[in-house]
């Protein structure tokens, strides 16, 4: 049914299961996305990490496919994001239609000077595959399949693990353990936490066909279309001339009914012509939930992506924050291992992306009550927008099919320096992302990659210069010219950035400050 | 109902013929069903807010509308 091929990864018989009894630093449950992203950023800070599955191969079916621009700079880092790059599918147009009319077409990429495009549409198992790969020639990380994770005993220094493998049962003990088990997270349901949210009722139907021939690279979004009337379609186009087709049912659908093949062919029928061929990759009928955990960090269980916040697809993210929550936790736990930081440092990973979480929430609940409107009223206005934009350009921006996955803000976090001086006119503010530009006079040269694996300070000034003393471990890029770095960080000579390992704004100043960078760094890693 | 002279929005007549204004709207919804006047008010509503383009306008507007109705 599938053209990917599923490699089947190897089991080993675990060393525990021979006697051994080594205690790890870190032991990550779940090898999704997040997992490996996880081990692979504690690895480049030196800690070693053991990952868990209950599995042997990547991710089935149909889930992640849009990857945004913050979570390729993220694997970037790894080596891995230009493969995905050039596997997936870089798509900067849409197009909206409202029953058989085009009604405008849209540009998601708006602004060049960036290394990484805005999304790259690409298969979930191509991006674990990749992640796979990294993670088994990386020394420090052990992927271990095949290992069933039944127990959990939480303890105050630590934590057991108890784990089911093809060869019989051991115990793992660990200082911390990561649980980025998905929305249904075993370790999760094993600590007995509760999940709370929020269901929705609307059934939604996934196709992934691959078509014979070729396709415009754009995403296509229906409202009322003639071979759907009564609700919305959506198109996406992925790797291997893979398209998944995302029918909106309703709530009174019959799942059963709708998955039959002669059912979904007949839709894609009308949909492609009489011409087009293909052959079906994935077929499932899905609802969703928005939802999110009280606290994401249980004494030395942390749980990270699905297993601790779920929004609905629309805008892409899930795996996209999942892939934010695992950066932003690597250089804090790699610092609390080694005692740099305090563990309360870790608060600060549950306010940041629970902040993030309810924003991604709010952002995705948003599209959802406007591709499903869940009142009469709501569906009016919905319907009053999509027929005002043809001719009224102001409604185009109010059609909410999915907005854009963006960095989310985490502003006020007591990480952050706030502004001292108050005449930044622009550039990115405490609790904002850093951002992306071309440096320097030869082309493909980008900000991104002169950033150190810890703190950065980034200092704008009319010549080169040495940047006096700077707390250790803290790397320093200096920016001359009037390039889009300078315009994009409102950067007049003097301007000083200091950016987090996880690339956001930790504070910034109109001048160079040695002592006001070191109290921010001091801030920041939970030692002010 | 608040204070006339505090708020964004407009309590006062700001209209030089408020009667023809009054019976404009009502007459465009001549012969239009429920389900039809609600589709046109949505599109008023959306019409007019980007035209109003202030955001704390509209918000109070908003917060009045439901408070009148719920006073009714």
């Amino acid at each position: 049914m599938s053209s990917y091929t599923y490699r089947r990864y190897e089991y080993r018989k675990p060393a525990e299961l021979d006697g051994a009894s080594e205690r790890r630093p870190v032991v990550i449950v779940g090898a999704g996305m997040a997992g490996p992203t996880l081990a692979l950023a504690l690895a480049q800070r030196g800690v070693a990490s053991v990952i868990l599955d209950e599995d042997d191969t990547v991710s089935l079916g149909s889930r992640s496919i849009c990857q945004a621009k913050h979570s390729l700079e993220i694997w970037d880092r790894f080596g891995v994001a230009s493969r995905m790059v050039e596997k997936g599918i870089t798509w900067e147009q849409g197009e909206l239609y409202l029953h058989d009319k085009p009604v405008f077409r849209f540009n998601l990429q708006p602004e060049p000077g960036h290394k990484f495009p805005a999304f790259v549409n690409l298969q979930q198992y191509y991006v674990e595959e990749y992640l796979y790969e990294r993670c088994l020639a990386e020394p420090l990380v052990e992927m271990r399949f095949r290992n069933k994770v039944v127990g959990i005993t939480p303890g105050g220094e630590g934590v057991a693990v108890d784990v089911e493998t093809p060869d019989g049962r051991y115990t793992l003990a660990a200082d911390w353990l990561v649980a980025c088990d998905g929305v249904r997270s075993t370790v999760r349901h094993l600590m007995d936490l509760p999940y709370p949210g929020e269901v929705f009722h609307d059934r939604f139907l996934i196709a992934d066909i691959r078509l014979l021939s070729e396709l415009p690279k754009e995403r296509r979004f229906w409202f009322y279309p003639p071979f759907h009337p009564t609700n919305s379609v959506l198109l996406h186009r992925q790797a291997d001339n893979v398209l998944r087709v995302d029918f909106q049912l309703g709530r009174d659908a019959d799942p059963e009914e709708e998955k039959k093949p002669e059912n979904i062919d007949r839709r894609l029928r009308q949909m492609f012509g009489p011409e087009a061929r293909w052959e079906h990759e994935w077929t499932s009928v899905y609802t969703f939930t928005c939802r999110m955990m009280e606290r994401f960090v249980h004494d030395r269980v942390i749980f990270a992506g699905d297993a601790a916040h779920v929004v609905s697809p629309f805008g892409a993210r899930g795996g996209n924050a999942a892939i934010a929550d695992v950066d932003n936790l690597a250089w804090k736990l790699a610092m609390v291992l080694r005692k740099t930081a305090p563990v309360a440092l870790l608060d600060s990973y549950c306010s940041e992306r629970r902040a993030a979480a309810e924003e991604n929430i709010l952002n995705s609940t948003r599209s959802t009550d406007f591709i499903t409107p869940r009142f009469p009223a709501s569906r009016a206005f919905r319907d009053a927008t999509l027929s005002l934009a043809r001719d009224f350009p102001f409604a185009r921006a109010m059609i909410n099919s999915g907005r854009l996955s963006v960095p989310t803000g985490q502003r006020g976090s007591p990480l952050d320096t706030p502004d001292g001086d108050a005449d930044w006119s622009r550039g990115p503010a405490p609790g904002c992302a850093m951002l992306d530009a071309p440096i320097g006079r030869e082309a493909g040269s980008w900000l991104i990659d002169r950033l150190g694996p810890g703190f950065t300070v980034l200092a704008f000034a009319e010549t080169d210069m040495s940047l006096g003393d700077l707390p250790s471990g803290v790397a320093r890029v200096c920016i001359t010219g009037d390039g889009l770095a300078r315009q994009r960080y409102d950067g007049r000579p003097g301007t000083t950035y200091l950016i987090r390992p996880d690339r956001y704004v930790a504070a910034r100043w109109r001048r160079f400050d040695g002592a006001a960078i070191a109290a921010a760094v001091r801030r920041a890693t939970g030692n002010g | 109902m608040a204070d006339i002279t505090t708020g964004a929005l407009r309590r006062t007549l700001n209209l030089a013929r408020p009667d023809d204004v009054y019976n404009a709207i009502v007459d465009a919804h001549r012969d239009l069903d429920d389900e039809q006047c609600r589709a046109f008010d949505a599109r008023l509503i959306l019409l007019l807010a980007n035209h109003i383009g202030d955001e704390d306008v509209l918000c109070e507007a908003l917060a009045a509308a439901r408070q009148t109705l719920e006073d009714a």
